[in-house]
């Protein structure tokens, strides 16, 4: 990792065109020089019109920003796709099993594999859900697994996102674009298609709604409505799955079940997709002050009379502290080697690990425990003294809230920049969806630096998104 | 499917703000022009005064304590975020409550709302003088009217639909009987028949404000006259923006709601009162009774549509 170029994804080493590019790869060198541009300026429009659009906290009044959209697609091979889908495959099923097992006899821990008191002194333990049996024993059904990529073989996992992962309407909504844009690309390459991702939502919703209902299950995305900065999502996602999108005053528990308001009066509600925070599901269960959600929302779901989507305490098993864990866990649960690998992370609280780290700061990537979003971290490689100076207080003084990893080179796309195409650095997080079975959708979601040199992908530090296509084999 | 309580009242709501936002800028385009053919002294038009008071905004803005020239009530009216029913604050809340309920609406519909507030967010306050005035109210009547057509031309006809037109209906006859009450003593029959050249200024006012001046050519192949105008804009079905036809499209909206829940409640008692009122009422009868007393009740009868309309259907 280190000091070697970032993999280009269009090119090897001698400079020759990838397979899976080929195609694209002389497209691009027959497009005249300002289609891109009017294409970018297309696509723009095209989102700004349709209000596909995320708000931005920290401004006075939550304003409305696109995300950047790159009109040059990223381009996953037939075979690359069959590697990394069994490999999150894995990944997702022990991630559950954890889950399960954490919840009741706890038996990972009994076999001295995970240490106690980083399981039931975390935060985001939830101990509410104890001996709690959720439909089918699933508990994160909604997932969203952050991939990055430094060599032609080698794909790292980051995050494992198993609480409420966004971007899914990103991926759908790129895919609408590019149909419109670049229609004779698709004619040349057979392209995955996503589109079946909202149906498949739906059929997962169903099939664990509570037992007798999953015929005529009533299905919710409940959302905090339209100042959340994810609201677009959350109305897409209802719309195209002929959901009800509700705010928690929108719904109320009566002898434990769950309801809603409508024109003609009460109407009983069996799955609930909630995006919002777990600590705010229910006042009288979790955070008292919690205005979003539902009262007596919890124990309805202990009662088995409402499934929540996903379950509440999720949190503990994308934990990054838990993270350094997961190939133990996969080995565990099912006695597998783990198909994708974990990035290699120092653990603090080590004290020969803490002080290689200190000494080591340039080149490494911290992160808060606990952040998200690029919120609360340090990349090595472009931080000034001063924040490195910084980060070392923070990590001397509360060692286990931090885990730092190498600065991964992250693989590079091309990329319409403006002047011209140029290579920008990506990572991918696909969607799984776990009911009945597991349905990942091909592809997902591409998340590109547009800064050059960059490797902070977020949307909320300036990244943008592309298209992500995985061929088919002909 | 059925529909959150929520939702019916944020279409029904949402309905409203953009034909008020219609209303606004007909309101407004009246009351300028007519203001051009004033004495100026410098205390601002009184034509603007009672397009103001026919907005219901007349108190509101007397507050400000600024003179009733066309730049303060242009600016009052179109673009002030503290008055609840400009243009500004209307084309808010319809983009917000549609942002609410875009699983309810169309694209079509969505994207002519999130269009109009892009494209009203980019005009300057400032630069909206003279004859850039006229144009922008132009603008604003076209958006509503692309966003009803977007309306009638894409939605299913379900509870939404009935909603979406019930707001309408009540929105709009609550302006046509503003318009018609503020200038009520100017529609009494009088010994003189033909009117003064006041009298026909003020009529064209009352026939503008309510888009019907050409319409009532076609309608009565003869000069204005009270009696005609305050039948038309009254009583006649065929015109669209009359009492008489908004209260039959607001019965409709029920009717479609009654046979979608198979209940009727006291809304639509209400409604066909309203409708009774004018189905059974001539103008002989209405000027006998009091023209301003018939205006009043109706404004009273169709605001209280509002609230039957809120309870049967858990508006919140």
């Amino acid at each position: 990792m280190g000091d070697r170029p970032a993999f280009n994804e269009m090119l090897n080493a001698d400079g020759s065109i990838r397979e899976p590019y080929r195609v694209l790869s002389d497209w691009l060198e027959a497009q005249p020089g300002r289609s891109l541009k009017a294409m970018s300026a297309n696509a723009e429009a095209a989102f700004r019109r349709s209000g596909i659009t995320f708000a931005v906290y920290g401004t006075d009044e939550a304003t409305e920003r696109l995300i950047p959209f790159d009109v040059i697609p990223r381009i996953i091979a037939a075979a690359e796709w069959r590697r990394l889908s069994r490999g999150i495959e894995q990944r997702v099923r022990a991630l559950n099993a954890f889950l399960h097992d954490i919840y009741h006899g706890q038996e990972i821990i009994k076999a001295g594999r995970v240490p106690e008191k980083l399981i039931v002194q975390n935060d985001a333990f939830c101990p509410q859900m104890m001996g709690l049996e959720p439909p089918l024993g699933v508990y994160s059904h909604i997932i969203g697994v952050d991939i990055v990529r430094v060599g032609p073989d080698d794909f790292y996992v980051l995050e494992d996102n198993l609480r409420t992962p966004s971007g899914v309407s990103y991926m759908i909504e790129d895919r609408e674009a590019m149909l419109s844009l670049v229609p004779d690309l698709f004619e040349k390459l057979k392209v995955a298609p996503v589109e079946n991702y909202p149906e498949n939502l739906r059929r997962t919703l169903e099939s664990v709604a509570p037992e007798g209902t999953q015929e005529n299950a009533t299905l919710v995305v409940l959302t905090p409505g339209i100042h959340n900065s994810a609201y677009f999502e959350h109305s897409f996602l209802a719309d195209q799955m002929g959901a009800h999108l509700c705010e928690g005053h929108d719904l109320f528990v009566d002898e434990g079940k769950v309801f809603m308001r409508t024109t003609r009066g009460p109407e009983r509600v069996h799955v609930i997709y909630r995006r919002i925070d777990d600590d705010f599901l229910d006042p009288l269960t979790f955070r008292p002050d919690s205005y979003l959600g539902v009262a007596g929302l919890f124990d309805a779901y202990r009662a088995g009379n409402v499934t929540l989507v996903n379950a509440p305490g999720t949190g503990i098993a994308d934990d990054k502290a838990v993270y350094t864990y997961v190939p133990d866990i996969i080995d565990f649960y099912l006695g597998e080697k783990p198909l994708l690998s974990n990035v290699p992370t120092y653990n603090c609280s080590n004290e020969d690990e803490c002080a290689y780290v200190l000494d080591n700061l340039e080149e490494l990537v911290v992160k808060e425990v606990h952040g998200s979003g690029g919120y609360g971290m340090l990349v090595g490689p472009t931080s000034t003294r001063k924040m490195r100076a910084e980060f070392a207080r923070r990590i001397k003084a509360r060692p286990d809230n931090y885990i730092v990893q190498p600065t991964l080179a992250l693989s590079t796309c091309p990329t319409y920049v403006g002047k011209g195409i140029a290579p920008r650095h990506v990572d991918l997080r696909p969607f799984v969806l776990v009911g009945d079975r597991i349905r990942i959708t091909p592809g997902g979601l591409t998340r590109v630096a547009l800064k050059n040199g960059s490797l902070v992908v977020n949307s909320s530090q300036g990244g943008g998104t592309k298209d992500t296509w995985v061929l088919e084999d002909e | 499917m059925s529909m959150l309580g929520r939702t019916a009242a944020n279409l029904f709501w949402l309905s409203r703000y953009i034909e008020r936002a219609e209303n606004m800028s007909r309101l407004l385009d009246v009351g300028y022009r007519m203001s051009l053919t004033e004495q100026r002294d410098g205390n601002g038009s009184d034509h603007l005064v009672s397009m103001l008071r026919a907005a219901e905004m007349d108190e509101e803005f007397a507050a400000l304590d600024k003179p009733a020239n066309a730049a303060n009530v242009a600016h009052f009216m179109l673009f002030d975020a503290t008055n609840p029913s400009s243009v500004l604050s209307c084309l808010k809340q319809a983009r917000t409550n549609a942002r609410s309920e875009r699983t309810s609406l169309t694209t079509d519909m969505w994207e002519s709302l999130n269009s109009t507030w892009l494209e009203f967010s980019q005009i300057r306050p400032g630069q909206v003088t003279g004859s850039r005035l006229p144009e922008v109210l132009q603008w604003i009547r076209a958006a509503s009217q692309r966003f009803r057509g977007a309306l009638l031309g894409t939605i299913l006809r379900n509870e939404g639909f009935a909603f979406l037109q019930a707001g309408t209906y009540v929105e709009r006859g609550d302006n046509t009987a503003r318009i018609l009450d503020v200038k009520y003593y100017v529609l009494l029959p009088r010994a003189n028949l033909l009117g003064s050249e006041i009298d026909m200024l003020q009529w064209t006012l009352i026939l503008r404000a309510a888009s019907a001046h050409r319409a009532y050519r076609h309608m009565y192949r003869e000069r204005y006259q009270a009696w005609n105008i305050a039948d038309f804009l009254i009583l006649r079905p065929e015109m669209p923006r009359s009492l008489n036809y908004c209260a039959q499209h607001l019965s409709r909206s029920l009717a479609t709601l009654q046979l979608l829940h198979g209940e009727r409640g006291p809304a639509h008692d209400d409604a066909e009162g309203l409708l009774r009122m004018l189905a059974e009422n001539d103008m002989d009868r209405i000027f006998k009774r009091g023209l301003h007393e018939f205006l009043t009740e109706f404004i009273e009868r169709n605001g209280r549509l509002t609230e039957t309309l809120s309870e049967a259907y858990n508006f919140y």
